[in-house]
């Protein structure tokens, strides 16, 4: 611990801080997330495998990290980038604190650097890729292989994060104090299926609440075998990477379209839009936060929600006498959501599982679920 | 929905006289809340009974009554004005409840005026305990449990059933006077007793403690269409059982998880929809069981307070100012982001540093006062400091304190550690860091103050830190220590003592490494997008935000935190230099670390500076912005501490020079040149020793008055009678005297006392205003009463003071604002002192005269002259109608506290009445301080020998007006002697009933009383004061008060409730002064 640790950049940018976690080297595409609090779920979105992370707080560790917080399996930064990394750990539900949590997975953490200025040099220049070692080691080479990494466009991580083999979930959401008023859950009434591209388990644990018994199957299963378990809805998960490698899952989720009520988040939107025919894109740096303002245009009330994308869905791809365009950032007017006109689909750009972030989606999980009992009426 | 435009004219109340719980931060919202709805076209009528605020400025709103903020002025105003709605949330809790009032009373209806901001029904929703413990039943949010009780017998009942300790809050007291913790039965007894005794409606609630509890707030937003934001969380370093506004807090909250955040986000939310709080900001308080996580929410506030003011400087977003727009019918997405101009309001803004709040007491004020704190606020001001580490911003927040007392002088004693944690005091934090330094482990100190581990941990790796630090020595310090050292937010001083070096060693040395202060900006977003504002903080990072521009800039230096003596009116003219600047095409610069301030709002200045008031950082500063100016005479004594240090590195001061300035503070050069000029000032001497000190004051003659050097608000002055208290003074005051003298002044006695507030160009003098204290001299200027135009001075004693004054402001070189002060016995002007700086008195003199000093002032040290400006600046400003100045005192705050008054300032604010004659001004002037004069009754009267005469001239004319009278022994005999009719009455020590069982009863109405020996007060003078204050039976201690008191009773007769509005007032001179 405490050994030199460096951040070097595609560009030759070179940070050296303080070494937290495991001595190793990783390579990722570098970005940054504003959210306060979170960080264990940060660590634990399969979405952010293939990224090195820099948490714009610049406290973070203070709370510990514990079983309940987990998105998923491990952690799936590939490192931590920190302003300070506290080793202690101060909280009622925290087991262990979060230098071990990471250590444990084998995850570098370089701290002490001065994450503002990272943070401003990659918003004017846009996110690129790096290389973070814990165990010090020769800035000029770890440019070299910064260079060297495959970019983030084209990539495919989704199918590289999801599970192999498909499961069953139906545990909902816990309570995290004797006063955190979760509602008991729904009776299980539906059977959804779920197509993991690195799907978070607090997307599961909605799902579940709101009556839903979950079937997880691998990014690669065809659209006939889905239906073949007569789902009464099919839900398209979050994940890492670039959408348009997806050509095999836009087509499948083609097929899906007005045969069951279809739900995407994140990359799932993403799929669903090229799957409808639509086009997307990268952005400069993304959108990583627990802050960003959505404007629903069927209600036409604002929502603070979480985010976490590299790639967005261009709006004007999308034919609009079949696509209705439901949501919009308010910061920079992405495209958030949309809904297809005839048949029960639709699907947000953003995380209302949140997770970390805001509550005020959650709305869209009890959508979904009036969606599929609308449909069943028909 | 957007912007209501059947809505034209709007009234905003202000919070009144800055007392404890209740100081600036309101006229920063109000302020922002007037700037944004004229902005947007709405006329803006204020009223506000405090002259000192930005906000009752002429310029601020169309119409500005300085009128006391009671039910029959506030209706006279809405009569005359006609306004279409009341925002009653920007001006803390007194607008709140007047609004309720003027709404019960039924005078809203009468006159049409919607109330905007937060309804009647949320307000009572809120505000009544019971009613908002129903409603957060119903949301299912816990609050402790409690009841109401009216006996004290009850209240045992429930205590013994929850358990102790418990919670006890009297029902509509001020401030929440004598509420407090009971930890068994005795304590129970005692506070509630006196809660009971002390509430209106002889009501106390028991609670449920949950002391130890983690404590937080959420600043909380929400519009029309039911779009809600958490601005900004708040975490209290000191956990339930001290009072937030005198807790260390710290933004973002540090402590908690996603989930536990969310779930207090969401229960803000309810809290906020159920209370039905529809347009604006509020604030919720929660407490959370740190071994559990259970949380219950402690109350909740629909209107901006102190937390918002701080979360809103936290953040860089502006609280007020969105809530004033939300309450005129904006949608939080209608609205723009100021600093990152692109995106909108309704966001929740993201940090990528860390704030630290602390409180400034001052209990030494208050001798007979404990020093402990707990549910009951006792700050009365508070410093914010930003760093990028919490570490950073604990360091930068700990020097922006100014205590006084350098690190080095702070004595601990080992045996009080244990003493010192357990029971919460000002001084808590450092004995925290004193524990450590003597072994103490995090554990045990947690044990002991339920502070969280985190919060201890960070300042045990502190005292670590320094202990290796002190290893070192400055030259074989490396770049990598200092960079570390100083990203630790250890100050350059520091380093230095422990290095026994001077701090400018330290300072070169760093740099010459390159270890240098850059600057980041607060700009709600982490960075995400661009900012706009230069709202910037120190830090020890790799790259520098503040690119400077190359116009003509001028840096005001303003006034730190809040204290008795040093209060807004600074921060007034610290404004209005800025404005001023910018008005004469300058760049204004603002630095300052007071974040309940207008200073510190990123609207004020070109450029602001969050740092604390030190040599180092105002150097930092000046290396990067390297300012054609820097003005140091409008921030009070802060400032001036640093004129001279600032000017030896180089830095241009404007305005008096400091060599000047040092000149008039040092005695003895000073006393020189009143020699040179033959003005003559009491006779005075220094001492260093007791003996020395007596054989001065013997030489002087008794009384004689002593104080320490270098000291504003008349800090630990006392008046000796004797050689007894002189010894016993000598042997307090030295730690306070700095290695300055003791000095020692002939004490005049009842001589009158007259405060002068002059501009000078270097060539001409003009004389804004000369004023006549109620009080004789020896009550500090800072707490009498005082009256523009002076009503009893003879005219050749004016041409004395202003030729005087004149002579004074030439001799002293003086560029921009001066303030004199005399005495004046048997006709003989005297000079007390001069303060060649912005005074006390600037807002009041400006609002009297219509003229803006600071303004002027600016104008001077730029080098223009008097004769420059289109007012016609000569000779002496008038004041076109009577303009009283009293103040205002938080002895209720502080129980068992002789509120006598005496050459020591105690007041925390002030306010002014104008009327067409002195009476009447003095009436509203008494009215606004909350001890309105009674119109019929009994007025107990108890003088000394000295006063008789002239307590039997007042008498009279109170008989005349219909009053009983009641006297102790000696008095009564004086007043039947003079054929008045009057009830002889008990001294405390004679039997009862006596003067005290009157008092308690009610039946007394005023009380006159004078001390039979000076400096001396017997136990029944104290006890009579006391119960006065807490009976709130207004209490005179001098015969000129007196006299005053009973001119403004008669002239209240004539004229009940009239209001003026400054742009009438000054109609012609606004017009002229443009
Ligand atoms: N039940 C309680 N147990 C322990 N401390 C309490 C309790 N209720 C309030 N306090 C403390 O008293 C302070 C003031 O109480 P609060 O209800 O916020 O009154 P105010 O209106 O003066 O802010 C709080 O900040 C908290 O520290
Ligand atoms: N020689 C004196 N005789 C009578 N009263 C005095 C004398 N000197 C000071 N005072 C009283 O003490 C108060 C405070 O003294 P001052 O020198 O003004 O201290 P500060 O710097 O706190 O204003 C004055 O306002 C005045 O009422
Ligand atoms: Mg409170
Ligand atoms: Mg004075």
């Amino acid at each position: 611990m405490n050994t030199g640790a460096v951040l070097a950049l595609e560009d030759g940018t070179v940070f050296e801080g303080k070494s937290f976690g495991a001595p190793e080297e990783r390579a990722g595409e570098v970005v940054f997330n504003t959210a306060l609090t979170g960080y264990q779920e940060v660590f634990t979105d399969p979405s952010y495998s293939g990224q090195i992370v820099i948490l714009t707080n610049p406290q973070i560790g203070n709370y510990g990290a514990n079983e309940f917080d987990c998105e998923a399996g491990h952690p799936y930064i590939e490192g931590l980038v920190v302003r300070e990394f506290s080793p202690q750990a101060s909280n009622w539900r925290s087991q262990e604190n979060a230098e071990r949590f990471l250590s444990a997975n084998g995850i570098p953490v370089v701290a002490g650097i001065d994450t503002r200025a990272l943070v401003r040099h990659l918003r004017t220049r846009g996110v690129m890729r790096g290389v973070l070692s814990g165990a010090g080691g020769d800035a000029k080479a770890l440019v070299e292989k910064a260079r060297r990494i495959p970019s983030m466009t084209g990539l495919d991580l989704a199918t590289r994060v999801s599970t192999k083999a498909s499961y069953r979930w139906d545990t909902g959401v816990d309570a995290c104090s004797p006063s955190d008023p979760v509602a008991a859950a729904a009776a299980a009434r539906y059977h959804v299926v779920a197509y993991d591209f690195g799907i978070k388990r607090n997307i599961l644990r909605r799902l579940a609440h709101v009556g839903c018994r979950v079937t997880v199957v691998p990014a690669g299963t065809q659209a006939s075998d889905v239906l073949a378990l007569k789902p009464d809805g099919v839900f398209l998960s979050n994940g890492p990477g670039d959408p348009e490698p997806l050509e095999f899952q836009a087509a499948e989720v083609r097929k899906l379209v007005g045969r069951t009520p279809v739900f995407g988040i994140c990359l799932g939107h993403q799929i669903l839009g090229l799957a409808l025919g639509g086009k997307t894109y990268k952005l400069k740096f993304g959108h990583r936060g627990a802050n960003h303002p959505v404007l629903n245009r069927v209600t036409g009330k604002v929502e603070i929600t979480s985010h976490n994308h590299g790639f967005a869905v261009d709006p004007d791809s999308l034919n609009a006498n079949e696509i209705e365009l439901t949501h919009v950032n308010l910061n920079d007017q992405t495209l958030e959501g949309f809904r297809h006109r005839n048949h029960p689909v639709f699907c947000v750009q953003y995380h209302p599982e949140a997770a970390p972030g805001p509550h005020d989606s959650h709305y869209l999980f009890d959508d979904f679920v009036t969606l599929i009992e609308e449909s069943k009426g028909r | 929905m957007p912007r209501r435009n059947e809505l034209h004219r709007i009234l905003i109340i202000g919070s009144g006289p800055i007392v404890i719980g209740q100081a600036c931060e309101f006229d920063y919202s109000g302020t922002q809340a007037c700037k944004a709805l004229r902005a947007d076209g709405f006329e803006v009528v204020l009223i506000n009974s405090n002259p000192a605020t930005i906000m009752t400025d002429p310029e601020l709103a169309d119409r500005t009554y300085v009128e006391p903020l009671s039910l029959a002025f506030a209706e006279e105003v809405i009569r005359k004005e006609r306004p279409d709605a009341l925002l009653s949330t920007v001006g803390g809790q007194t607008a709140l409840n007047l609004s309720v009032e003027l709404a019960e009373a039924g005078v809203l209806e009468k006159y049409g005026v919607e109330l905007i901001g937060a309804k009647i029904d949320s307000i009572k929703k809120a505000e009544d305990r019971l009613l908002f413990k129903d409603a957060m039943r119903k949301i299912g949010l816990e609050m402790p449990q409690s009841q109401l009780v009216n006996q004290v017998d009850k209240g045992l009942e429930f205590a013994e059933r929850i358990g102790y300790p418990v919670i006890l809050r009297p029902s509509f007291t001020m401030g929440g006077a004598g509420g407090g913790i009971a930890y068994n039965r005795e304590d129970l007894i005692e506070i509630l007793e006196r809660g009971l005794d002390l509430s209106p409606v002889h009501e106390v609630l028991v609670e449920e403690s949950v002391l130890g509890w983690k404590e937080y707030e959420l600043e909380v937003m929400r519009d029309v269409a039911d779009n809600a934001i958490i601005v900004c969380s708040i975490e209290n370093f000191d956990p339930m059982g001290v009072h937030t506004g005198d807790s260390i807090t710290i933004a973002p909250a540090q402590t908690l998880s996603d989930r536990e955040y969310q779930m207090m986000r969401d229960a803000a939310l309810r809290c906020l929809r159920e209370i039905g709080v529809e347009t604006g900001g509020s604030n919720v308080q929660f407490a959370i069981d740190p071994r559990t996580g259970r949380m219950v929410i402690v109350e909740m506030n629909p209107r901006v307070s102190r937390s918002s003011a701080l979360a809103s400087k936290a953040t860089g977003f502006p609280i007020a100012k969105i809530a004033a727009k939300l309450a005129v019918g904006y949608r939080l997405d209608e609205i723009k982001n100021d600093i990152t101009r692109l995106t909108p309001a309704c966001f929740e803004p993201t940090i990528d540093y860390v704030v630290v709040k602390i409180p400034r007491w001052q209990f030494e004020k208050f001798p007979g006062a404990e020093p402990v704190l707990g549910t009951q606020m006792k700050s009365v001001g508070e410093v914010m400091a930003i760093g990028r580490t919490f570490k950073q911003a604990l360091g930068k927040a700990m020097r922006s304190l100014e205590t006084g007392k350098s690190e080095s002088a702070q004595k601990y004693d080992e045996s009080l550690i244990q003493a010192r944690l357990i029971t919460p005091n000002p001084d808590r934090l450092g004995y925290i860091r004193f524990a450590f330094e003597q072994g103490y482990t995090v554990e045990q100190v947690q044990e002991i103050t339920s502070i969280d581990p985190w919060f201890l941990r960070q300042v045990r790796e502190m005292v670590d830190s320094e202990r290796e630090l002190k290893r070192g020595n400055l030259e074989t310090a490396t770049r990598e220590t200092l960079q570390e050292a100083k990203r630790d937010g250890v100050s350059d001083s520091t380093l230095a003592r422990f290095w026994g070096v001077n701090p400018l060693d330290v300072r070169a040395k760093r740099k010459s490494l390159g270890v240098r202060a850059v600057f980041n900006r607060v700009d709600t977003c982490a960075a995400e997008f661009e900012s706009f504002t230069p709202y910037l903080y120190s830090s020890y990072e790799s790259e520098c935000e503040a690119n400077p521009s190359d116009r003509k800039k001028v840096m005001i230096l303003g006034s730190g935190p809040n204290r008795i003596g040093q209060g807004i009116e600074f921060d007034y003219c610290c404004c209005h230099a800025s404005f001023a600047l910018q008005e004469f095409g300058y760049e204004s610069i603002m630095v300052n670390c007071n974040p309940e301030t207008v200073s510190t709002d990123y609207d004020t200045s070109d450029r602001l500076y969050f740092e604390p008031l030190t040599l180092e950082e105002v150097l930092n500063i000046c290396d990067t912005e390297k300012p054609d100016g820097v003005i140091v005479q409008f921030g009070g004594q802060t400032p001036l501490n640093l004129a001279l240090p600032l000017k030896h590195a180089g830095v241009p001061i404007i305005g008096t020079d400091p060599e000047n300035i040092d000149l008039a503070e040092d005695r003895k050069r000073f006393g020189r040149l009143l020699d040179d000029l033959q003005i003559p000032s009491p006779a005075n001497g220094a001492a260093t020793n007791v003996a020395e000190a007596c054989e001065v004051a013997r030489r002087l003659g008794y009384p004689v008055l002593v104080r320490p050097s270098y000291v504003l608000g008349g800090r630990a002055m006392v008046i000796a009678y004797d050689e007894e208290s002189v010894r016993r003074y000598m042997q307090e005051a030295v730690i306070f005297s700095q290695d300055r003298p003791v000095l020692i002044d002939r004490f005049l006695e009842n001589a009158t006392e007259v405060d002068v507030d002059a501009l000078c160009d270097g060539k001409d003098v003009l004389i804004a205003g000369i004023m006549e204290h109620i009080e004789e001299a020896g009550v500090h200027s800072g707490d009498s009463s005082c009256v523009l135009p002076a009503t009893s001075l003879a005219r050749e004693v004016l041409d004395t003071i202003e030729s005087h004054t004149k002579r004074l402001a030439l001799a002293l070189h003086v560029i921009g604002l001066m303030n004199v002060q005399y005495a004046i016995k048997d006709g003989t002007v005297y000079v007390l002192e001069v303060n060649p700086r912005a005074s006390r008195t600037v807002p009041y003199v400006s609002k009297a005269t219509g003229v803006a000093l600071p303004k002027i002032a600016v104008g001077l040290m730029l080098g223009k002259k008097l004769a420059d400006f289109a007012e016609g600046l000569a000779g002496v400003l008038t004041a076109p109608k009577y303009f009283v100045k009293s103040p205002v005192f938080p002895f209720n705050k502080f129980p068992g506290v002789d509120p006598v008054l005496g050459p020591e300032m105690r007041s925390t604010g002030e306010v002014m009445g104008v009327g067409e004659s002195f009476g009447e001004a003095f009436a509203k002037a008494q009215l606004g301080a909350g001890t309105p004069l009674p119109d019929k009754g009994t007025v107990f009267v108890s003088v000394n020998e000295r006063d008789k005469r002239a307590a039997v001239e007042v008498a009279k004319r109170f008989a005349g007006l219909g009053f009983q009278l009641a006297a102790t022994r000696g008095t009564a005999a004086a007043m039947q002697a003079a054929g008045l009719k009057c009830k002889t009455v008990f001294k405390v020590n004679e039997g009862r009933p006596n003067a005290v069982d009157l008092l308690k009863g009610g039946a007394v109405q005023l009380a006159i009383y004078t001390s039979t020996t000076g400096a001396h007060s017997f136990s029944d003078e104290k006890a009579i004061r006391r119960n006065a204050v807490a009976y709130r039976v207004p209490c005179i201690t001098t015969m000129s008060g007196a006299r005053a008191s009973v001119e403004a009773i008669a002239a209240r007769r004539q004229h009940p409730v009239r209001v003026w509005s400054l742009q009438e007032i000054h109609a012609a001179k606004l017009v002229a002064g443009g």
